[in-house]
């Protein structure tokens, strides 16, 4: 999802009966239902993960403000352009409650955005992938976008309150991105035929990779069993995965855009959609870093933050001076 | 940016009897931090005022002192109107 692979440090799930004292008081709130404040008593190894698993998504957030920058200059109309202008805003606002969150459990923004640009942390593998077409701009608000709200609803309930209640936030925006997407995607649909061939073209590529955002499937993914125990983990990856194609396959179809999947079927008995193979591989290399465009989204990444090294400099240096001002009495 | 103050966020929306936390953010003085919260915070029409604070100048009720605070006023139940029962035909009371 927009945290992938979020490492635990933990070997092995232990039962609430093999904890004892704090731990065990712990974990018996999080079974109520109550929630963990900054405040509170918390293992380290829940502080660590909720700081990989916070960062990861806020990292998310900005870079994946990078695909999109990419068209904003070329939207086809003025509408689209104040639209796309106004959803990458809201990533950048994400991002920005998102390290507000992870900030609460004692680490520093600062250090958290090093980390990324020296490429010690991740973000999620779909904003690896180019924009190659408008439509691309459709496709992500409505696969991308909707992928992320099957992920981030959940997460509104999470054992962690700021990071809960930032998912609060962030969902009620979210919504409008899903929409401006799919509405994209509908003009396209509904156009000339080199529209249409557009439109289906960005659903070819972005399909797989939209579907992999969920992470490995369940019997590879090595840390959810603490990470669901703890409630920083809500569903697992394959359960949420069959909920974004169920969801999706009906959307496409009013499209008449064809989903890339020759086996995927609707399965009368499950009441779902069985799909073709996933080729991890690619997952796995994009994670790893051999994506389509990973060095070219930190590279901007880095870019943007040296250039704007002058503008944090002048602001703290524009405060200092008010301030000793303000102390010795001067005035203007 | 390393000395960017923590600032805290309150919104009164227009409907609002008070102003409400809403979030925190970064910001190098308080002129930057209402500019910062009236992007961050305001962008769908959700308030008419912005007050912002320095995190640090706020002194908070630590977790531990929920109950001596809090439980004196649970066996209290005459602070509430609805404790007093009202004889039959009273109006307006």
């Amino acid at each position: 999802m927009y945290a992938q692979m979020v490492d635990t440090g933990v070997q092995r799930l232990r039962s609430t009966e093999e904890l004892d004292g704090d731990e065990r008081h712990f974990q018996e709130r999080i079974d109520a239902g109550v929630r963990i404040e900054p405040e509170d008593w918390m293992p380290d190894s829940y502080r660590k993960t909720l700081v990989r698993q916070i960062s990861q998504h806020a990292h998310s957030e900005i870079v994946g403000m990078l695909p999109e920058g990419n068209w904003i200059t070329r939207a086809p109309s003025l509408l689209r352009k104040a639209t796309l202008l106004a959803k990458v805003q809201d990533e950048g606002g994400h991002g920005l409650y998102l390290y507000a969150a992870a900030e609460t459990l004692g680490v520093s923004r600062d250090d958290l955005i090093d980390a990324l640009h020296e490429g010690k942390a991740k973000y999620s593998s779909i904003f690896n992938y180019p924009t190659l077409t408008w439509a691309d701009i459709g496709a992500i608000g409505w696969l991308v976008d909707g992928a992320a709200i099957i992920n981030q609803i959940p997460l509104c309930r999470c054992s962690y309150g700021p990071y809960g209640r930032a998912m609060v936030r962030v969902c009620k925006e979210e919504s409008f991105h899903q929409r401006q997407g799919y509405d994209i995607m509908t003009v396209l649909a509904q156009g000339s035929a080199a529209q249409r061939r557009m439109a289906q073209d960005a659903l070819n590529r972005w399909w797989w990779p939209a579907v992999m955002m969920f992470g490995p499937p369940d019997t590879e993914s090595v840390h959810s069993a603490q990470s669901a125990a703890w409630r920083i983990k809500l569903h697992s990856n394959d359960e949420l995965r069959q909920r974004f194609i169920d969801q999706t396959v009906p959307q496409a179809d009013l499209l008449d855009l064809k989903i890339p999947d020759p086996d995927l079927r609707w399965n009368e008995a499950r009441q779902s959609y069985d799909i073709g193979a996933i080729d991890w591989n690619e997952f796995h290399a994009v994670v790893r870093g051999d994506g389509p465009c990973n060095k070219e989204r930190l590279a901007a990444r880095r870019d943007a933050w040296d250039r704007g090294a002058w503008v944090r400099d002048a602001a703290a240096a524009h405060a200092e001076k008010t301030t000793i001002e303000r102390k010795t009495g001067e005035t203007r | 940016m390393k000395d960017w103050p923590l600032w805290e966020v309150f919104i009164r929306s227009s409907h609002g009897l008070a102003h409400k936390h809403v979030g925190s953010l970064r910001a190098a003085d308080a002129e930057m931090a209402i500019g910062n919260a009236r992007d961050v915070y305001t962008r769908r029409n959700e308030g008419v005022s912005i007050w912002v604070v320095r995190s640090a100048d706020i002194a908070a009720s630590s977790p531990g002192d929920k109950e001596p605070l809090f439980d004196p006023a649970r066996s209290k139940v005459y602070r509430h109107p609805t404790f007093f029962q009202l004889i039959d035909g009273v109006k307006h009371m």
